[in-house]
């Protein structure tokens, strides 16, 4: 990336809050946010609604237009930053509510009724923002920068109302953490435990559309949906837990609101939003690599020592069976733990791990034939011994008509 | 009005036409497929495909714009598979993870890199140039008949025509595979049909009908195709074979109704200028989905209530 053109210095002060009065407040602002958006964002991913909040970003380009229209036409400075987002709000909420209604009362399914809102809304928005392009000519409206987020320039008062704003999400969200979190992992028991799912739902989309909103300024209204499932995503990878997944969600996104702000006031000519954007999804990328259990290198690292366990397991068994062993890895997995000699001659130690494999191999034959619908016998992998999935009584039991099928054998045999 | 209508107006109207057709072509079947937004993720990330192209070839010529937003289109799909079985994460949020970031990338590398003397900006992928694209060598309706005029015809109309025949095509002589797989995918592959060869397939000529309508009419338009007509007719009628053909009626009203609209809208309130034409062709296509929506015969789900 071409970061290399503005100082690292300019970066750092940025980041300490050094770069001025309004890039503080709105690094802040940004962070917050996306402290907000991350959490907030984790119930719509648990809900499986992520795209919904695309809609509802799209949708927020016609009120933009007609706030600024009206405002103009009661003689007002069309450019004020609290009414653009209130006209966003409400066309933001009118979007939402044609999603559900199309999704709820047509046969349409909720990935179209998604589609044909945010599209429609938006080409709308784009009608809108020509009409007003040919009205103001020679004054700039400044409303472009809702598409793609521009913090240069922005005035105090802006960045105080998107630094409240990201205030007031997290309070939103503290108080609503615990129904919300109910919600979302189990409607049917919150639904149980007396709750009243669709307000709570209904709750969670305002947040959404609250955080959506006061994002668009800082982030732009096309990549704002990104605040909202990058970091959900990104924290589902490192926990099994839905509230450490939101406090994660939470921390990945103020991360990024943060460090992204001061990059981009630090490069004045870096939009701001591409950047929070490309730094979340970093902070994706680094936990899809390093995450323990979902991690790409925890699963490499897991399937490697499956393997090894596996051909460890074999190469035992061949030795107990006197069978020759050629597979490279299983002869070095034997000579590593010293179980084999060079020769490939079995070590005394060797003999006796083989002699315990296939006593287990066996034992898991007979308990496999005596258990055969029983899910213990679905244990088997040829991997776990055992003892680890039997108690003493059953393993007596089953050498017992191992010892009784041996000595018919022999007397077969004499 | 006929010399002056040939002029400006017919081409873009022919290639606002013939883009909503490519896009409702397959948008039928994706819609049918819960695979709906997947225009959505496509439209974005043409972009940093179109921006990369530029900057390792340096121009605007049309055949690497197309490569690169076909790349672009094919990385986007590859990398959202990806996403999705490394990280055991549900489709449409890894879509949303990488379509973002591939459209952030774009926007960042396009305002790194110096391209100020050629036209080549966000607005401008949103929006499109349909009111540019006009036929400077017509004289009047005269010139459809005249080689030397037809030669000056912008270059994008027959690169759409062409795409939108060649979609026709493949989904008359794919037809049955088609129908089946996506009505049915389980049946469709005990018959022996490539069932994942079919939806990659049906994938790769959506990216191809995007990337050819985002080429001439940005990607508003192409979201919106994909969706509204074939979401329309599907309210209209019960049967796929009249839901395509449906489709491709409300995506042609769309486009004249809206290019026109916008055009001569104004004039009757006593503007002068024009409005998007892109963005009104996509807000017909909603109004036209909104009125199916209300009183469309076929608008319920089988055994939904009549309240």
């Amino acid at each position: 990336m071409p970061m290399s053109s503005p100082p690292l210095e300019a970066f750092v002060s940025a980041l300490l809050l050094q770069a001025g009065y309004n890039a503080a407040l709105v690094a802040i602002g940004a962070g917050l946010l996306g402290i907000a958006a991350g959490a907030g964002g984790t119930f719509l991913f648990l809900r499986k609604r992520a795209l919904v909040s695309d809609a509802i970003a799209h949708a927020t380009l016609p009120g933009v237009g007609i706030a600024f229209l009206v405002m103009v036409g009661l003689g007002l400075d069309g450019r004020s930053l609290v009414g653009l987002l209130a006209g966003s709000a409400l066309s933001a909420a009118l979007g939402l509510l044609c999603v559900e209604w199309i999704t709820r009362r047509t046969r349409l399914a909720e990935d179209t009724a998604i589609g044909a809102v945010l599209s429609v809304f938006f080409g709308f928005g784009i009608v809108l923002l020509t009409v007003i392009q040919t009205l103001s000519q020679g004054r700039q409206a400044g409303l472009e920068g809702f598409l793609l987020g521009s913090t240069a320039g922005m005035l105090y008062s802006d960045a105080m109302v998107i630094a409240l704003g990201g205030v007031l999400a997290v309070l939103a969200l503290v108080a609503l953490r615990r129904p919300m979190t109910l919600v979302s992992f189990d409607p049917g028991f919150a639904a149980a435990l007396g709750l009243n799912t669709r307000r709570i739902d209904l709750a969670m989309m305002l947040l959404v559309l609250a955080v959506t909103v006061t994002g668009l300024k800082i982030v732009g209204l096309v990549l704002v949906v990104a605040l909202l499932i990058i970091p959900p995503v990104a924290a589902r990878l490192w926990s099994e837990r839905t509230d450490h997944v939101v406090l994660i969600a939470g921390a990945i996104g103020g991360v990024s609101g943060y460090a992204g702000a001061a990059m981009s006031a630090a490069a004045p000519g870096l939009p701001t939003g591409p950047i929070i954007v490309l730094v979340a999804f970093s902070l994706f990328l680094l936990s899809l690599a390093f995450a323990p259990g979902r991690g790409v290198l925890a699963a490499a690292i897991r399937h490697r020592r499956f393997q090894l366990r596996l051909h460890r397991r074999q190469g035992l068994l061949s030795l107990a069976r006197g069978e020759p062993i050629f597979d490279p890895l299983t002869l070095k997995v034997l000579r590593r733990e010293g179980l084999i000699r060079p020769d490939r001659v079995p070590t005394e130690a060797g003999r006796i791990e083989a002699g315990r494999a296939l006593v287990d191999e066996r034992r898991f034959e007979v308990a496999r034939r005596i258990h055969r619908d029983d899910p213990l016998s679905h244990r088997y992998d040829g991997l776990t011994p055992i003892t680890a999935v039997m108690t003493g009584d059953e393993i007596a039991e089953i050498d017992r008509m191992l010892a009784a099928s041996a000595m018919l054998r022999r007397g077969e045999g004499s | 009005m006929g010399a002056e209508f040939v002029q400006l107006s017919l081409t873009p109207i022919l290639i606002g036409v013939l883009s909503a057709i490519a896009c409702a072509l397959p948008g039928n079947f994706l819609i049918l497929r819960r695979q709906a937004l997947i225009g959505d993720a496509i439209s974005h990330v043409v972009l940093p495909g179109i921006v990369v192209a530029f900057l390792v070839t340096g121009s605007l010529a049309s055949l690497p714009m197309l490569l690169g937003a076909a790349g672009a289109a094919l990385v986007a799909v590859v990398l959202i598979e990806t996403v999705r079985r490394l990280g055991r994460i549900e489709p449409g949020a890894a879509m949303g993870v990488v379509f973002t970031a591939m459209f952030a990338g774009g926007v960042l590398l396009l305002e790194q890199s110096d391209t100020s003397g050629v036209h080549l900006d966000v607005e401008h992928a949103l929006m499109g140039n349909l009111e540019s694209l006009i036929w400077f060598d017509a004289t009047g309706w005269g010139s459809l008949l005249d080689p030397a005029a037809l030669a000056g015809l912008p270059p994008e109309l027959p690169r759409i025509a062409l795409v939108a025949a060649v979609m026709t095509m493949l989904m008359l002589v794919l037809w049955r595979p088609l129908k089946l797989s996506t009505f049915d995918e389980g049946f469709a592959a005990t018959l022996g049909l490539p069932v994942r060869l079919i939806g990659l397939g049906l994938v790769a000529a959506s990216a191809v009908a995007a990337v050819a309508a985002f080429d001439a009419v940005g990607s508003i338009i192409v979201i919106a195709m994909f969706i509204c007509p074939p979401a329309t007719a599907r309210l209209v009628t019960e049967r796929l074979e009249r839901q395509v053909a449906w489709s491709t009626v409300f995506a042609a009203l769309s486009a004249v109704l809206g290019y026109v609209l916008a055009g001569y809208g104004p004039q009757w309130f006593g503007a002068i200028n024009a409005v998007s034409a892109a963005g009104m062709i996509a807000t017909v296509s909603g109004v036209i989905l909104a009125i199916a929506c209300l009183f469309a015969p076929h608008r319920r789900r089988v055994g939904q209530p009549m309240a």
